[in-house]
């Protein structure tokens, strides 16, 4: 029996996203033999995305263009991709573990009576054929391994813990399918704009690399040469609960068990002393630096490397450092 | 205007996790109510105090859950209700078909919840309830006003700032930033154990029993392999600076 899965992209400032690739990875972890995995990508102005997507392994890229899929919007959004979910019937849907992922993902599957596993890291597939899907909890103290019973699934994926899926070797073209979405006129969620506060910076969740600070910081300003070093590295810049209570930044940046998770390449923590509930935050990331005055700070029980000192006089001299190797 | 809570008992995010055969150790574990679900409680008191209306406190899971409403009931909420997770299937799709049967019980013009709970964050329950109430939903707000059934809130979008407007009856999520929850006062909490609390099974509610599977199951739990403290750099700042670049740029490709 053929399987049918169905991607949902995402775009940003006029790129495919990371994770929508990664979660192209994730279902072709799942298929097998004759599987067909289709690409559906919604927005405005869609033809330079659409070509882009139509040169990775998909059967399908789905286009769906209105004025009102420009910015996302749950009702919208489910609304627009009904169509495509009645006539494709998949098996399984993919789509990231992120702010839009996360809202789309429990509607659609509401709409479809599916189960969801959200936010997964790892896919494996057992010798009896049956596929395992591995997340972490309580914000990564804790690694569940989860099953579907029947279809249709959903599966939202965490960023940055799936290679992303490579274009065709060959270098052709999946055909692409072009709709428009039904008039929106009925609709009664409304987004009047978006402010786009993180323009040109990169994504927390997606960053290779974080830098982030605690009460160590001090200040707002303080985050300066924690900025420098992310600029520096093409990194994101992060926080602990410690320096977004007492005003040092927002809470956007806030990671930890209440906050965001990461799992990125190289984690360097500036002046955090590492509460359990940020470690659960950062532990899975792949290396892990602590810049601290304490030497009995919690966070050097898990840092692969540590330097105990003072974060204004070592993280300038990092940069510096990095500068020069960089130039 | 009514508003509906859906609230979680989670975890204190400071307590450690155990396994126990097979399964996350409870004993000796400190029970808080999930710190977004308190962010909703908070916003929905604040929008009662200047509306008017009542509060009703949602929640799901063993008799411990309780103890959250009461939490809720002390910070200002008006009733409670319990659903007895006995015989609902251990998943997402269960919990929220359960707490949907419930709000249709009910009179609201808003469902408030948090963006995910700190345990399982599978973030789904609220906004699969929506679907199945037929209402919209916008999730991860940290701003709320509610004028004329309209709510027009601010959404975090991954830094990003949305501003929506939602027709009511609507459910919305809670993100960090919403408020600050008020602690529950003495009198509060005296208040509290006067207030309606009401009980529901899955059986009074018509949902799970024995034809009802879960739509996933988990296989096995386990704990992340753990970090072994690494190397602490030495020499003067200067010379720890250059072994951790050097370090770093040998140890990944990302650099």
């Amino acid at each position: 029996m053929r399987n049918t899965y169905l991607i949902v992209a995402e775009h940003r400032d006029g790129k495919l996203r990371r994770v929508t690739l990664e979660a192209l990875r994730a279902a072709a972890a799942c298929a097998a033999g004759e599987d067909e995995i289709h690409a559906a990508l919604l927005g405005e102005g869609l033809d330079d995305l659409a070509a882009e997507l139509a040169a990775y392994p998909v059967a399908q890229v789905h286009v769906i263009e209105s004025e009102s899929l420009r910015n996302y919007n749950p009702e919208a959004y489910v609304q627009a991709l009904a169509p495509l979910l009645a006539s494709l019937r998949p098996d399984g849907l993919f789509l990231g573990h992120t702010a839009a992922g996360r809202d789309l993902a429990p509607a659609l599957a509401a709409r479809l009576s599916a189960g969801q596993i959200s936010d997964v890291t790892g896919i494996e597939r057992e010798d009896d054929g049956r596929i395992v899907f591995v997340r972490p909890i309580y914000a990564g103290k804790a690694i569940e391994r989860r099953v579907f019973g029947s279809a249709p699934r959903v599966v939202t994926v965490r960023p940055n813990n799936f290679l992303a899926a490579e274009p065709r070797e060959d270098g052709t073209a999946a055909p692409i399918a072009r709709s428009a979405a039904a008039s929106a006129s009925e609709l009664r969620t409304v987004v009047r704009d978006v402010v786009r506060k993180t323009a040109g910076r990169i994504d927390l969740a997606e960053a290779k690399i974080v830098i982030s600070g605690g009460r160590g910081v001090k200040s707002a300003e303080g985050f300066r040469p924690l900025e420098e070093l992310a600029e520096l590295l093409g990194g994101a810049v992060g926080a602990s609960r410690g320096a977004c209570d007492a005003g040092y930044c927002d809470y956007g940046l806030q990671i930890g068990q209440t906050g965001k998770v990461v799992t990125p390449e190289i984690y360097i923590a500036c002046g955090i002393s590492g509460a359990i509930q940020h470690l659960a935050g950062m532990s899975g990331s792949r290396i892990i630096v602590a810049i601290n005055k304490d030497p009995e700070a919690p966070i050097f029980q898990l840092a692969d490397y540590g330097i105990v000192g003072d974060l204004f006089e070592v993280v300038p001299l990092l940069t510096q450092e990095f500068r020069k190797a960089l130039a | 205007m009514n508003i509906a809570v859906l609230l979680k008992q989670t975890f204190d995010t400071e307590e450690k996790i155990a396994l126990n055969g097979g399964a996350v150790s409870e004993d000796g574990v400190k029970f808080i109510v999930n710190p977004y679900d308190e962010y909703a409680i908070e916003e929905a008191i604040r929008l009662k105090e200047k509306h008017g209306g009542q509060v009703t406190a949602l929640s799901l899971g063993p008799a411990r859950t309780a103890e959250a409403l009461r939490t809720a009931l002390a910070m200002g909420a008006d009733e409670a209700i319990w659903i007895d997770d006995a015989g609902i299937p251990q998943d997402e799709c269960a919990f929220a078909e359960a707490i949907a049967a419930a709000l249709r019980l009910q009179a609201y013009d808003l469902v408030l919840g948090g963006s995910f709970s700190v345990d399982t964050g599978g973030a789904q329950v609220a906004v699969r309830a929506a679907i199945s109430l037929g209402i919209p939903h916008v999730t991860s707000v940290t701003k709320l006003s509610v004028e004329g059934g309209t709510a027009s809130v601010e959404r975090d979008a991954e830094g990003d700032l949305e501003r929506i407007e939602v027709a009511l009856p609507a459910l919305i999520t809670a993100q960090q930033g919403l408020n600050e929850p008020r602690y529950p006062s003495l009198p509060g909490i005296m208040r509290a154990k006067k207030k309606p609390f009401k009980a529901l099974t899955a059986e009074a509610l018509g949902v799970g029993g024995g034809s009802s599977e879960a739509k996933t199951a988990r296989v096995s739990l386990s704990l992340p392999r753990s970090r072994q403290a690494g190397q602490l750099l030495q020499g003067s700042s200067q010379e720890q600076a250059a072994a951790l670049a050097r370090l770093l740029r040998e140890g990944s490709n990302t650099i």
